[in-house]
């Protein structure tokens, strides 16, 4: 058991050796954006009532992320410290209008559906927070693994949720029927308040996941 | 610092133009194979539509292509051919953005048939219920529009009421939670009915005529 922990650290030291698959590793998992920072709760929770949503709304935020943290960085010895925001807005805001227009011509039922919440991206505030905190200070390389990994650690966290609501709430897996015509579909879940539910099971699981792993390396330093 | 946010700006308008120019046909196609699907929505029953383009002397005329923006209609015929109704497209101004909405118009029964919305930017949860609320899409299942008896125009105009006091079939009861969104919705219709109905009831023959020649 010691040494199985040992070799899973072993194997994380190794990860976190390589400075930019840690930057990655990091909002994939340690640092998800949803499950570890709590960050971008309002589309979370609004649009995760199917998994065909959670992806077009998670792969619109990724890609929105992955540009804009790649054109921060570029610019940021040229950004004067005290217009930096407002530079960021307006990056954000060009590549959200550009992800509005090609959802538009690519998946027009996706996006009426998601409506309002895709030029909602520019307030996101995971993603003015990666720019701030991240893109504006590293250079493009490193900016860019830390927008992939939090871009997908969000598609990751939404597309958990829209998946498990639409099949708790509505019986259909990306708009397949699963049980059959004798299953009665738990309909709030696909409602807003079963955005908050699912989230808080969810929330709940990793966090008695976290909890228990702590247990298990305190126990294991105990008998080091 | 001047300079940053200059270059900043033009890469970013650049940006936005060239998406805009790129995706502006795809865009154009797909919203009007929505529309050719909302039209089978809003008229129960058709088949087949035909596009009618509205003329300078207010006589209606087929068109092959698109047509003029805010000049045509849709005509709908049943499995045989039989003339149903006209779809007319409208918009204004909602919460959010402008609304653009279509709805169907029966002669025979002088009534709103169907709505649709066709594109809506109003607020998730509250004003987009105009395109779910099953109580407020009843009022378009018929919706009265009878025309005065010189057919000069409306004898009622469609007006807004508050929800719960519909009392008349020319009245859109709106939504709590979601007013200015709904009456707009009654608002736009209101309009348009006062505009194209009376047009489109004089020129009822042109449109059953034409699925006689087909």
């Amino acid at each position: 058991m010691a040494d199985q922990i040992k070799n899973k650290t072993g194997f994380l030291a190794t990860l976190q050796e390589n400075p930019s698959t840690d930057e990655f590793i990091k909002g994939l998992w340690r640092d998800n954006p949803v499950f570890v920072q709590v960050l971008g709760m309002c589309p979370v929770l609004a649009v995760t009532n199917s998994a065909v949503n959670a992806l077009a709304m998670g792969g619109a935020t990724f890609f929105v992320l992955m540009a804009s943290s790649l054109l921060v960085s570029m610019v940021r010895k040229w950004v004067p410290k005290a217009v930096r925001i407002s530079t960021f807005i307006v990056i954000i805001a060009t590549f959200v209008t550009v992800a509005d227009m090609l959802l538009a011509a690519w998946v027009p039922d996706v996006h009426k559906e998601l409506g309002a919440f895709i030029s909602l991206i520019v307030v996101n505030c995971l993603i003015l927070g990666r720019q701030e905190a991240f893109a504006s200070r590293n250079p493009i390389k490193p900016a860019l693994m830390d927008a992939a990994g939090m871009g997908l650690g969000f598609t990751f966290a939404l597309f958990l949720l829209g998946a498990s609501r639409e099949v708790l709430g509505n019986g259909t897996f990306f708009g397949i029927d699963l049980f059959g015509p004798q299953f009665e579909p738990w309909v709030v879940m696909i409602l807003p308040p079963g955005g908050f539910l699912m989230l808080g099971m969810i929330l709940l699981f990793f966090n008695w996941m976290q909890a228990k792993k702590q247990a298990r390396r305190a126990a294991a330093e105990g008998v080091a | 610092m001047l300079r940053a946010m200059v270059g900043i700006g033009i890469l970013c308008a650049l940006m936005i133009v060239l998406t805009f120019q790129g995706t502006l046909p795809i865009i154009k196609e797909k919203k009007a194979e929505a529309l050719e699907k909302a039209i089978f929505k809003v008229l129960p029953g058709i088949e087949k539509t035909e596009i009618f383009q509205l003329g300078e002397s207010n006589n209606f005329a087929p068109v092959n292509g698109e047509g003029e923006e805010g000049r045509v209609v849709y005509a709908g015929y049943d499995e045989n051919g039989r003339f149903v109704g006209v779809a007319v497209e409208a918009s204004g101004q909602g919460y959010a953005d402008i609304l653009r909405i279509l709805y169907g118009y029966d002669p025979e029964k002088q009534a709103v048939v169907g709505f649709y919305v066709l594109e809506s930017k109003e607020t998730p949860g509250l004003g987009d219920k105009i395109e779910k609320d099953a109580g407020f899409l009843s009022n378009f299942e018929a919706l009265d529009v009878t025309l005065k008896e010189d057919q000069s125009g409306l004898r009622n105009a469609v007006v807004p009421v508050k929800s719960g006091t519909k009392e008349q079939p020319w009245e859109v009861d709106c939504i709590t939670g979601a007013t200015i969104s709904s009456r707009a919705i009654g608002n736009i219709i209101g309009a348009s009915t006062e505009r194209w109905v009376p047009l489109l009831h004089k020129n009822k023959g042109t449109f059953a005529k034409q699925e006689g020649e087909n």
